[in-house]
């Protein structure tokens, strides 16, 4: 054998175990769900072809609607809220502060903390009856928020949650991102008489338009695919005000057992998820033409 | 002049009073699970607004352990996140070497394709994996959360970068020498690893100590139960008696907080470097 053929060989050898795993577990399932996709299952046996049904089946569904609503409102609300608040954080880290090193510790703690945990720190604040936001309102003689009730309010409470738990992770890339601008231009920057909201928009934020591509994707791919959180806080109510994609896809595949339903759910989901990456890359490669 | 500065010193105390409030609300949560895990029942139910415990107790703590298995759950969460990262770290050392130094036909389609399965986490394909497991006899044995868990992309993209950085000059010198491409692997490529192998191994525990969907879909007996499925088991089971779930959450965090505190050099640096492309 030559020393070419051999280096062949390792390379297969040293690539196989990940990708046997990935292959089997995650290729094969993802071709079984689209295969069960096509068919009318019943409980978790063996079901019989039925074409296209359950995508017919889905269009016509009001839950699915109202799950692709909330999913796209999530996310429309998720993706900006997170960003801005990471880069203003960064932005406070990076400038000249005491115990900065404990503050960004603080900052990234939660990204330490399951979902299930955050979404159950959640219920303990936002419980109408004796919940933490409720003690304060009714000391201080303010209305009560109907947050477990009132579509809206649950809505925006599983939001609030999520902030505190993502923002720490945006915060991070950006402040990664923000060792790298180089201080020289915002010394000509200075020079040439930019203030600071100028030197932000026209310094800082293309010089991070790689950290901003980077966790735009993350954050959609993770609002697409929000489960944790929703299904221990809210578990998709108060009257499907607050069920997403994925919550509805579980229900209907684990628990009424409705699996060809539930996986042609899954498959809407990655189509959906695809097709904004996709339109996003596209936006991001003709930017980085015409720069 | 002066008033330059006094201007400078407000701009800096501003910075300072967001950085704290921020800190505060991130705190704040924490801080009230601890304070309702150490209250005694009668005064969580007594309603009013305290902002830490009249005396504190461990009658919580002792109420969950009594009815409920927590310390085999503790167990089953520590065995199945140690075995799975240490599959990680193994197979895509393995396959980042492979992509980053190895010359092999399709190794850039087989990268590729690795790669795009980040695009696909487990609640995409959840019942494909349900049924796949089922068909494979591993539904709810550990096995059915380890090795799903353990095809992940993000080390090999990880490892990859990392090992690309290190001298080919070193490796083509050892194989001048005639060692074999294992030995390679082995000797020169695991001991200058070192870095990335904690960096990956503390992301992955974290990860998977975390992990809530795939869990509660593949582990049918509550025996075989992790902490997050084991903590919304039990808050169905006490509803409102926050204090006993309270108690039990943070069991559930406590380890990954003290571990990501005291490692915390590891974890920011994976993240940081999974930003940059």
């Amino acid at each position: 054998m030559t020393a070419r053929v051999r280096e062949a060989w390792a390379g297969y050898a040293f690539a196989a175990p990940t990708l046997l795993l990935l292959g089997v577990f995650v290729l094969l399932p993802l071709g079984g769900a689209m295969v069960i996709s096509l068919q009318e299952t019943n409980g978790f046996g063996e079901g019989t072809f039925v074409g296209l049904d359950n995508y017919r089946r889905l269009a016509q569904d009001p839950v699915f609607w109202r799950a692709t609503l909330n999913t796209a409102l999530y996310t429309v609300l998720v993706t900006p809220a997170a960003m801005a608040i990471g880069l203003g954080l960064a932005l406070l880290l990076d400038s000249a502060l005491p115990a900065r090193g404990a503050l960004r510790s603080v900052l990234i703690l939660p990204m330490a903390i399951s979902g299930v945990a955050t979404a159950l720190m959640g219920v303990l604040i936002f419980d109408e009856n004796s919940g933490f936001l409720a003690e304060v309102a009714r000391a201080l003689g303010l209305p009560q928020v109907d947050w477990q009730t009132h579509g809206p309010a649950a809505f925006a409470s599983v939001v609030i949650m999520t902030l505190w738990w993502r923002v720490g992770f945006n915060m991070l890339i950006y402040l990664a991102g923000l060792q790298g601008v180089a201080t020289e231009l915002y010394e000509a920057a200075r020079l040439d008489g930019a203030n600071a909201w100028q030197r932000l928009r026209h310094v800082t934020v293309p010089q991070l338009s790689n950290q901003s591509f980077f966790l735009f994707i993350l954050n959609i791919i993770y609002s697409f695919q929000v489960f944790d959180i929703v299904f221990v806080m809210t578990g998709g109510g108060p009257e499907r005000a607050t069920t997403v994609l994925v919550t509805y896809a579980y229900d209907t595949g684990f628990v009424t057992r409705d699996q060809g339903y539930a996986a042609a759910i899954g498959v809407v989901l990655l189509a959906v998820t695809l097709a904004v990456t996709a339109l996003r890359w596209r936006a991001q490669r003709r930017r980085e033409e015409t720069e | 002049m002066s008033s330059h500065v006094t201007r400078r010193r407000t701009a800096a105390g501003l910075r300072l009073l967001g950085a704290l409030l921020a800190a505060a609300v991130i705190l704040f949560p924490l801080y009230w699970m601890v304070v309702v895990a150490f209250s005694t029942r009668s005064s969580l139910s007594g309603g009013g607004l305290r902002l830490w415990p009249e005396q504190a107790t461990l009658d919580n703590f002792r109420r969950v352990l009594d009815s409920f298995p927590v310390l085999t759950w503790f167990g089953n969460s520590v065995a199945i996140a140690l075995v799975t990262s240490v599959i990680i770290v193994l197979v895509n050392l393995l396959a980042g070497y492979a992509f980053a130094h190895l010359r092999f036909p399709g190794s850039g389609v087989l990268l590729l394709v690795a790669l795009s399965t980040l695009m696909l986490p487990v609640q995409v394909i959840m019942v494909g994996l349900f049924r796949l497991v089922t068909d494979l006899g591993l539904y709810g044995s550990y096995w059915a959360v380890i090795l799903p868990t353990a095809a992940s992309a993000f080390g090999v993209f990880l490892a990859r970068q990392f090992i690309l950085t290190i001298p080919r000059e070193l490796i083509e010198a050892a194989r001048i020498d005639g060692a074999t491409h294992l030995q390679i692997f082995w000797r020169i490529v695991l001991p200058l690893s070192r870095p990335l192998i904690a960096v990956l191994f503390f992301m992955s525990m974290l990860q998977v100590w975390n992990d809530f969907a795939w869990p509660l879909i593949a582990l049918r007996e509550n025996a075989l139960y992790t902490l997050p499925v084991g903590l919304l088991f039990l808050q169905g089971q006490f509803g409102p008696d926050y204090g006993a779930t309270m108690a039990f959450a943070l069991i559930t965090v406590a380890p990954m907080v003290l571990v990501f505190l005291l490692a915390q050099r590891w974890f920011v640096q994976g993240f940081s470097r999974s930003g940059l492309r």
